[in-house]
């Protein structure tokens, strides 16, 4: 169970009259470091949110190990939100709240209602959310309102708090869009250090080539909604790119203002 | 860009936009047009209305009273029940011995003969409102999530809780408390349900509209992490929400103790009887005596709770 992996078959999500996924089958080893691109409106965040369950296949289904992800409900739904953690665009952090607390929401699912209510958690949980801030450098704001760190910081809260989930998959959904080239690649490190330390698997949907390029060893590329490329980076060459997404929707990539590496290549 | 320089001075661009710019005035001036008539209409429909109400509750009424030398002719009845309103106020004013200081003391005893009786039924008008602030308090809290359209679990949920807020708020406090003293008896337990539950019903809708403003992305977090509906709520919502609550609160507090004050009318405990009793007895001085007692200490209480309202924004704004 522990070293099961991750499937999709034919998933597939409409929103009225737009496909967003489109038949996606995609089987993802345990411990591999996934990138997702595409451009806007591809579907790589519905992507997401479908393995998540944050909502709901038209057609088709997830699977990890032998558990079908998409016939949960109830507790079993909250336990693999838990197990699958995920991490946003805009940090989604309770902003009003200190950066420990934040923490520790990760580990609400599954807990007893008048102890989540009241925010009492134990000695251990606190050490949890202790240890993993420290992993990310943020021991000193543990106090501090998630409203008044930096974007950077905060999305490192994030992850923290996606830690303390003892996930066994981490989904990230354009973790760096909103952050500067700095704070991205901080960001962009802390995914690797976890996959590489802690075996997860990570799946992360990115707006730039050479970031996917750099992090990732496997990178799927989706254009309305359906698979159009899956393969290593080297293999997604800029001609290959070029074939998928037309010239300009090469540009578009490289041009992406948040990038992890300044790109001095010019595709021309 | 090309094409402009290409084109010369007779250009079809220039003569395109000239044209554009004539059809803008078209429309403009209909717009106009259109935005006096709506006005005009909608004037003479106010006054219409205005008119047609005034007339209706009796504003153009005229009545006969007794003038100077005791005959009697008509008046408009506006000036007419302003001459009555002196001599309320004349009636309500005690005889009070300016003369020495111990006559003075004297007469204010005489007038305010009833003090402590007075004050004891004020703080219970007081401890009513309270208890029924924090009965609306806890009860609207708990309504305004699944009455909050963003936030309610399911559709049915959502109307059940909105018409029963609906419902308690629209009833008016005298009503409900007519209800509850023919259930309970007359008493200050009637005088808190009444007063609780209207508030419950005001302080929900209140607070569902500022769950309905609260930014849904940081529920979307405790969600993802497996938080169940109640987490989302608790995590995610409420502490976007708790400075408003405290505000609509502590005015509500506010208007509870006037409210409070008026249900005593049916017997619904606090100050209220010796009000109505006095108005009854025709014991003007009685009545101007409470209403003294009752302005300074509403003052009090408004003044008091607007420094801790403010005082609690302050230190919203500075963390
Ligand atoms: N809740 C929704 N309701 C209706 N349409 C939606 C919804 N969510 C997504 N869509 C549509 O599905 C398509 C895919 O959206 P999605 O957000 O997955 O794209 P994306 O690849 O993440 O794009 P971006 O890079 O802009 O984040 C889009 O056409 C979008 O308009
Ligand atoms: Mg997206």
């Amino acid at each position: 169970m522990e070293h099961a992996s991750l499937r999709l078959e034919n998933l597939t999500r409409v929103f009225g009259q737009t496909t967003a996924v489109d038949r996606v089958s995609l089987d993802i080893a345990p411990g591999q470091f996934v990138g997702v691109i595409g451009r806007s409106g591809a579907g790589k965040s519905t992507l997401l949110r479908l393995i998540n369950r944050l909502i709901d296949p038209t057609d088709g289904k997830v699977t990890f190990g032998d558990t079908d992800v998409t016939t949960l409900k109830g507790r079993a739904l909250r336990e693999w939100r838990r197990d699958c953690a995920m991490i946003f665009q805009q940090f989604n952090l309770v902003e009003r709240l200190d950066v420990l607390t934040n923490v520790l929401v990760g580990r609400l699912a599954g807990r007893g209602f008048l102890s989540s209510m009241a925010m009492q958690f134990s000695d251990e949980e606190r050490t949890m959310a202790i240890q993993a801030l420290d992993r990310l450098d943020l021991v000193p704001q543990a106090l501090q309102r998630a409203g008044t760190l930096s974007g950077g910081q905060q999305q490192r809260v994030a992850i923290a708090r996606a830690l303390v989930q003892n996930p066994r998959i981490m989904l990230a959904d354009e973790p760096i869009a909103s952050l500067d080239p700095g704070n991205a690649t901080r960001v962009m490190e802390a995914l690797r250090t976890i996959n590489k330390e802690d075996g997860l698997t990570v799946l992360v949907n990115l707006h730039t080539l050479d970031t996917a390029r750099e992090y990732c060893d496997r990178i799927v590329a989706m254009r309305a909604g359906r698979v159009m490329f899956d393969g290593t980076a080297v293999q997604l060459t800029d001609d290959v790119v070029r074939d998928i997404y037309g010239s300009e929707g090469l540009e578009e990539f490289n041009e992406a203002v948040t990038s992890t590496a300044a790109r001095v290549r010019e595709t021309a | 860009m090309a094409s402009i320089t290409e084109a010369g001075p007779s250009s079809p661009l220039l003569a395109q936009a000239e044209s554009s710019i004539d059809a803008f005035e078209r429309e403009f001036a209909q717009a106009r047009r259109r935005s006096r008539r709506v006005w005009l209409i909608g004037t003479v429909v106010f006054l219409a209305l205005f008119f047609l109400t005034t007339w209706f509750s009796g504003f153009f009424d005229v009545r006969m009273v007794t003038l100077e030398d005791g005959s009697r002719a008509p008046r408009w009845v506006i000036p007419a029940g302003f001459s009555l309103l002196d001599d309320f106020v004349v009636k309500m004013l005690p005889t009070l011995d300016f003369s020495s200081w111990p006559g003075f003391w004297a007469s204010m005893d005489d007038w305010f003969w009833g003090l402590e009786k007075w004050l004891g039924l004020l703080l219970e008008s007081i401890l009513i409102a309270y208890m029924a602030t924090i009965f609306g308090i806890f009860f609207g809290f708990c309504l305004s999530f699944p009455a909050s359209r963003n936030l309610a679990p399911n559709n049915f949920v959502y109307h059940v809780t909105r018409r029963f807020l609906e419902i308690s708020r629209t009833v008016p406090e005298l009503v409900w408390a007519l209800i509850f003293i023919f259930m309970f008896g007359p008493g200050p337990m009637a005088g808190v349900l009444a007063v609780g539950l209207h508030a419950q019903g005001a302080l929900g809708k209140l607070y569902s509209e500022a769950n309905e403003n609260i930014s849904m992305r940081p529920l979307e977090g405790v969600k993802a992490a497996g938080g169940s509906w109640f987490d989302q709520v608790r995590y995610g919502a409420v502490p976007q929400v708790i400075p408003n609550i405290i505000s609509y609160s502590l005015l509500r507090f506010e208007i509870n103790v006037r409210a409070s004050s008026i249900i005593g009318f049916v017997g619904a405990g606090g100050i209220g009887k010796e009000f109505y009793t006095a108005l009854q007895l025709q014991e003007y001085t009685d009545l101007s005596a409470i209403f003294i007692i009752f302005l300074v200490t509403i003052g009090i209480i408004d003044w008091g709770s607007e420094k801790l309202r403010h005082r609690i924004i302050g230190l919203e704004g500075r963390t």
